[in-house]
């Protein structure tokens, strides 16, 4: 398929672009194939402005005599409006954005053309390989093995093609658990807590139906993960009503019968749907400037918003607690395990593990627990909150781990390495962007359009030191410790980073985080400084002293 | 002495608590853990005691503070929990200004450090400062023996072709006789804020000199022919005030005014906003839907929105359309104090000062009669005199910090520790309801003013992001007042639960990191005469280290240092904010799992200390 033939009007002259709290700017609109390009005429303050198309969220137009105007709602959550004379090249335009936006073939979209302009460093394709990690974890222990059962993606068409399993388990015995798990999702090592030889591991949730099937290899595999006489806790993250009625449909939980050392804890957090209609309401409410106070507030609570990140961080400091402060294993799950239980298995490890708040262990964890471990991002992500598709498909997932996330950064704003814009970028890499990083349901999908050799990764990029320094956070100081995040209703913030971006003037705010760099950039240059006048001083004071002598 | 007290955490539903002995003193209530960490509670900061019912464990007993602290304690046996709290009620109630603690704190200073304490705030001079009097304004004598108001100040500045007989007359028709005065003269735009109280207006009654008066106050702007008056109380109020014989100006009987209602509800209605707030922030185990309702349903934040909106109003009549404004509200010294202040904060970039803050809570608070011994209960008084109405003040200047960190001079530590001393009743600026009743308690002789000890600690309470170039001078502050600005003060109605803030305050690093610079500066430049001494004749700087980078200079405070003497910085208040490490991380997440061994998630106190720093 030619691009060409979808822009029927390439460029646009005397287009005006209205943004909130900037001024109006006269240019001209050109439209590529993967862009929504506009620049101004301005000599002097010439401006322009890059879209991609698959930003695009939503796209309304209008008309006012021979004046159209074009208001288009990105995934980021930006809304702008372009006023374009001339109805003709107004509709024409709108429908090539309408169109470009929606493509439905992954091998159209903007990551496949993209030809990166800078010099690659390091592939961020193979920066974090499982085997890597798996050598770490080797260092310390032995009770673990590296399994290429599911290679060739036969096994569990949603794992990456190796996985990390206890070392007594052989790989019949996981053929025989996948079948026995939703979608072949066995339990895997998500955690190994090196403190005291705890393990975190994930999966779906055990095929049971209303007979009370069970499978010996099942129970063995995660009881290999016990010491002996201790108890391990699975966090199931639906209700257990909803866990019952599972059953009904082949699904279950882990009876006790059959899991005599494990203790079922059920915390729910909401999922699908429901969130995203909570994305929509949080935004639409953020949206809206000319609410008095009571409006926002009942809006921000209609939303929900908030008591999903609760129940979230919840869930989270609940499976951290039961690994560091109970000393026991923990299995997570919920129906699919592709989605609620990679939130609570992400967040208990930032919170465990000091490793995941730095940059890069960070960006391990986003690949571990999220790229490698199936997160459907292109079904999640294919929306955001201007959408108005009622496909089940779609969900914030991604966002409100970020969001949690920056919750705790709130509350240790030294214990991480990275800053709030690194959250941020992430965010709207996931939803629109021009790497091949976050393409694709799995790495099953990955491989077969092999986005590895076509695409360029996000790491790839954000890894260049020139990169890097945009998304360190100066007041980083490592610490060791577990941090546990407050989840009382008064500490938790809305995101506003995110969500009110784009509706208040920020220039003071970023003035004063400018302000806040400059006094630690300028302390370390005092220490430096004071440091080189001492040892100054010293050999001044040892040569007098040689002299003398 | 009681001993074998249990202090329970206010918000753990696991019944974990601290053991310790519980002193009273004449001032204060003190409690030590077994780990001999202290708090000390103000008798005067004890708005509540109450006695719940008898459990296995003891009688409990529930202490609210004025501050938001609140103590839960379990005392072993009944009788001792009845004594505590026989002597709580009594020693929390006082009948005479004589007994607040003001009257018998005694700082060691000696009586010259004392006048000059009091003299450190001086009017006189800050209307000197603001340009008046001029041409167009002048110092009226007419309430030099409160003869005409009781409740203004002894020097008030009006208009000059206000006579006596306009100014008399006037005072009459205004409601405790509370004429229009000015509070505040922009120079730039040589327009005024004004301040007065309700005409008494009735449904048709109007005073032809209360008519001239506000004539006078338009004809001294020579930029601006037309004044506004806002009134700053609802509509609704205003209209019924009427049948009373008060009521609201009439623009048919006065030329040039505009006329506006601002819609602030009363103190009654502020009062048990803060109450609902308080009982929604209270509730263990408390949901984000049930906390955002809360605040919805008590009104409390619209209700800062409204003054804050006020005063935005307020100023940009002033910066814009270069108007004189008259504020009032009833008795105009609850809203219009409140309306008045934080316009001229807006206005005045002096005011976002750590001098200038003191200025404009002595002059537009203090010296106007804001009733602070009625509205915070100094004495056993009538419970509905109470009202935060300043409390609201000072959370309306923290969200304008929230918006603008560079634009001021102090932090919200210096906020918190203002609100600490409306209550505390230790220094004697707030006691009493006027300057009149402060006189006849001779409180200057008696007492001792809180500003110069402030002053001595404004370390801990400057700004490290101030950037005093960040407005010109006399520009307006705008702030955005859209609702999602307005945020929760965890700070100021979580002050004591520490469990809910940050484990790391990026406020204190940078505080810390700030103060550490000046000290390196300090040290490079010694370190430099050094190696220059060194050198000796050769002049020859051997250093290569290029310049750090430019930096805005530190803040210089244009404040004289009153009080460098080594005071003992409020020994007190200290003892009651160390504490607060006391408190584990109960985080609540752990009551989900009842049978968890009751050992809670570790203190993760990473608190950046100086020393720290220091490496």
């Amino acid at each position: 398929m030619e691009f060409a033939e979808l822009i029927k009007t390439p460029r646009a002259d005397n287009v005006a672009l209205h943004r909130p709290f900037h001024a109006a700017v006269e240019g001209t609109l050109c439209l590529t194939g993967h862009h929504l390009i506009f620049s101004s005429r301005r000599r002097d303050n010439a401006e322009e402005l890059w879209l991609l198309h698959s930003n695009i969220d939503s796209i309304d137009k209008r008309f006012v005599g021979s004046l159209g105007t074009i208001v288009i709602k990105c995934k980021d959550l930006r809304i702008i409006q372009l006023d374009i004379p001339g109805m003709e090249e107004c509709l024409n335009i709108a429908s090539s954005i309408e169109a470009l936006s929606t493509l439905d073939s992954v091998t159209l979209m903007y990551p496949f053309f993209y030809r990166p302009m800078f010099e690659v460093l390091e592939d961020g394709w193979s920066s974090f390989l499982l085997e890597q990690e798996f050598e770490l974890l080797s260092s310390v222990t032995n009770e673990w093995r590296l399994s290429c059962v599911n290679k060739d993606f036969s096994v569990c068409p949603s794992y990456p093609a190796v996985v990390i399993v206890p070392k007594s388990v052989d790989d019949e015995a996981l053929r025989k658990v996948a079948l026995f798990r939703h979608g072949g999702r066995f339990p895997v090592l998500s955690y190994y807590h090196r403190k005291n030889g705890m393990a975190m591991l994930r999966s779906s949730q055990p095929l049971t139906g209303t007979n009370g099937r069970r499978c010996k290899e099942d129970e063995k595999l995660i009881n290999a993960t016990l010491r002996s006489g201790r108890r391990g806790f699975v966090i199931d993250t639906r209700p257990l009503n909803v866990a019952q009625q599972a059953r009904a449909k082949g699904g279950g939980f882990e009876q006790e019968v059959h899991y005599p050392q494990w203790r079922r804890i059920h915390k729910y957090i909401e999922r699908f749907n429901i969130l995203q209609e909570s994305f929509i309401k949080l935004v639409e409410a953020c949206n809206d400037q000319s609410h008095n106070m009571d409006r926002w507030l009942s809006k921000l609570e209609a939303s929900n918003w908030l008591t999903h990140i609760k129940e979230l961080l919840t869930a989270a400091c609940l499976a951290a607690q039961c690994i560091d402060r109970e000393g026991a294993s923990v299995l997570v799950h919920g129906s699919e395990g592709t989605d609620s239980t990679l939130q609570v298995t992400s967040l208990a490890q930032i919170i465990l593990d000091p490793r995941c708040r730095t940059i890069r262990g960070f960006q391990a964890l986003v690949v571990r627990e999220w790229l490698q471990a199936g997160h459907p991002f292109q079904q999640r992500c294919a929306q955001s909150a201007y959408s108005n598709s009622k496909q089940k498909w779609e969900a914030p997932v991604f966002l409100l781990f970020l969001e949690c996330v920056w919750q705790i950064h709130r509350q240790f704003p030294c214990s991480f390495e990275f800053n709030e814009q690194f959250l941020i970028l992430l965010f709207e890499h996931a939803y629109a962007s021009q790497f091949g990083t976050f393409l694709g349901n799995n790495e099953n999908e990955r491989a077969k359009l092999k986005l590895p050799q076509k695409t360029m990764s996000l790491w790839s990029w954000v890894n260049r030191p020139e990169e890097l320094s945009r998304f360190q956070n100066p007041l980083y100081e490592a610490n060791s410790l577990v941090i546990w995040p407050s989840v009382a209703p008064q500490s938790l913030q809305l995101w506003e980073g995110v969500f009110l971006r784009w509706n208040r003037p920020s220039k003071f705010l970023e003035e004063a985080e400018e302000e806040r760099i400059n006094i630690i950039k300028y302390n370390k240059e005092l220490q430096a400084k004071v440091n080189a006048l001492r040892q100054q001083l010293a050999e001044m004071e040892a040569g007098e002293e040689g002299q003398e002598n | 002495q009681v001993e074998q007290v249990k202090l329970l955490d206010r918000f753990s539903t696991s019944n974990k608590s601290l053991t310790g002995t519980l002193y009273l003193t004449a001032t204060h209530l003190l409690f030590i853990d077994s780990s001999q960490r202290e708090t000390w509670i103000l008798h005067h900061h004890i708005a509540a005691v109450e006695k719940l019912p008898l459990t296995t464990s003891g009688c409990p007993l529930v202490i609210q503070c004025k501050n938001f602290r609140i103590v839960h304690f379990v005392v072993p046996r009944e009788r001792d929990c009845h004594d505590i709290y026989n002597s709580l009620l009594q020693l929390s109630r006082t009948a005479k200004y004589e007994e607040l603690y003001a009257f018998s704190y005694n700082p060691k200073q000696n009586e010259s450090e004392q006048v000059k304490g009091w003299q450190l705030i001086d009017l006189a001079e800050e209307y000197k400062r603001m340009g008046v009097p001029n041409a167009y304004w002048q110092l009226s004598d007419a309430n030099r023996d409160y003869k005409i108001c009781e409740t203004y100040p002894r020097e008030l500045y009006v208009p000059r072709t206000a006579s006596k007989p306009i100014i008399v007359g006037s005072s009459k028709f205004r409601s405790k006789g509370r004429f229009p005065v000015l509070s505040y003269y922009h120079k730039n735009k040589e327009a005024a804020i004004c301040r007065c109280s309700q005409p008494l207006s009735g449904f048709s009654a109007r005073c032809l000199e209360d008519e001239h008066m506000l004539q006078a106050i338009s004809k001294a702007n020579p930029s601006n022919r037309y004044m506004y008056v806002m009134d700053t109380r609802p509509k609704l109020n205003a209209m019924a005030n009427r049948a009373a014989g008060k009521g609201y100006e009439n623009e048919d009987n006065y030329s040039n005014i505009r006329f506006q209602f601002v819609g602030i509800e009363n103190i009654h209605v502020m009062r048990s906003s803060l109450q609902k707030l308080l009982e929604v922030s209270g509730t263990r185990g408390l949901s984000v839907n049930d906390f955002l309702s809360g605040l919805e349903n008590s009104g409390w934040l619209r209700h800062v929105k409204a003054v804050l909106d006020a005063a935005v109003f307020l100023a940009k009549a002033i910066a814009v359309e270069s108007a004189s404004v008259l504020v009032h509200c009833s008795d105009g010294w609850d809203r219009t104090s409140q309306v008045c202040s934080l316009g001229a904060l807006l206005l005045d970039s002096y005011y976002r000062t750590i001098k200038g803050f003191m200025v404009l809570i002595e002059k537009d608070w203090i010296s106007f009669g804001h009733k602070f011994s009625d509205r915070c209960c100094q004495l056993d008084g009538d419970p509905k005199e109470i009202s935060p109405v300043f409390t609201q003040f000072l959370e309306s200047v923290w969200n304008l910090t929230e918006q603008f960190p560079q634009a001021f001079e102090y932090n919200e530590a210096f906020l918190l520790q203002i609100h600490e001393h409306v209550h505390s009743c230790q220094f004697g600026n707030f006691l009493g309801n006027c300057q009149k009743e402060r006189e006849e308690l001779k409180l200057k002789e008696k007492t001792y003013s809180l500003w110069p000890f402030l002053l001595a600690e404004q370390k801990k309470y400057q700004n490290p992001l101030y950037n005093p170039d960040f407005s010109p001078e006399l520009t307006l502050l705008e702030p955005n007042t859209v609702s999602f600005n307005f945020k929760f003060w965890r700070n100021m109605y979580h002050q004591f639960d520490r469990s809910m803030h940050p484990r790391q305050s990026v406020f204190s690093l940078i505080m810390n990191t700030s103060e550490q610079n000046k000290q390196l500066e300090e040290d490079i430049k010694e370190l430099e005469a050094k190696i220059k001494q060194r050198n000796g004749q050769s002049d020859v700087v051997l250093v290569k280290e290029q310049e750090p980078t430019a930096h805005p200079t530190p803040v210089a405070l244009k404040t004289p240092p009153c009080f460098q003497k080594e005071q003992p910085p409020l020994p007190v208040n200290d003892a009651v904010r160390t504490i607060e490490g006391s408190n584990t991380a109960d985080n609540r997440y752990s009551e989900l799992v009842s049978e968890f061994s009751k050992a809670e998630p570790a203190v993760v106190s990473l608190e950046y200390g100086v020393a720290r720093m220091t490496c």
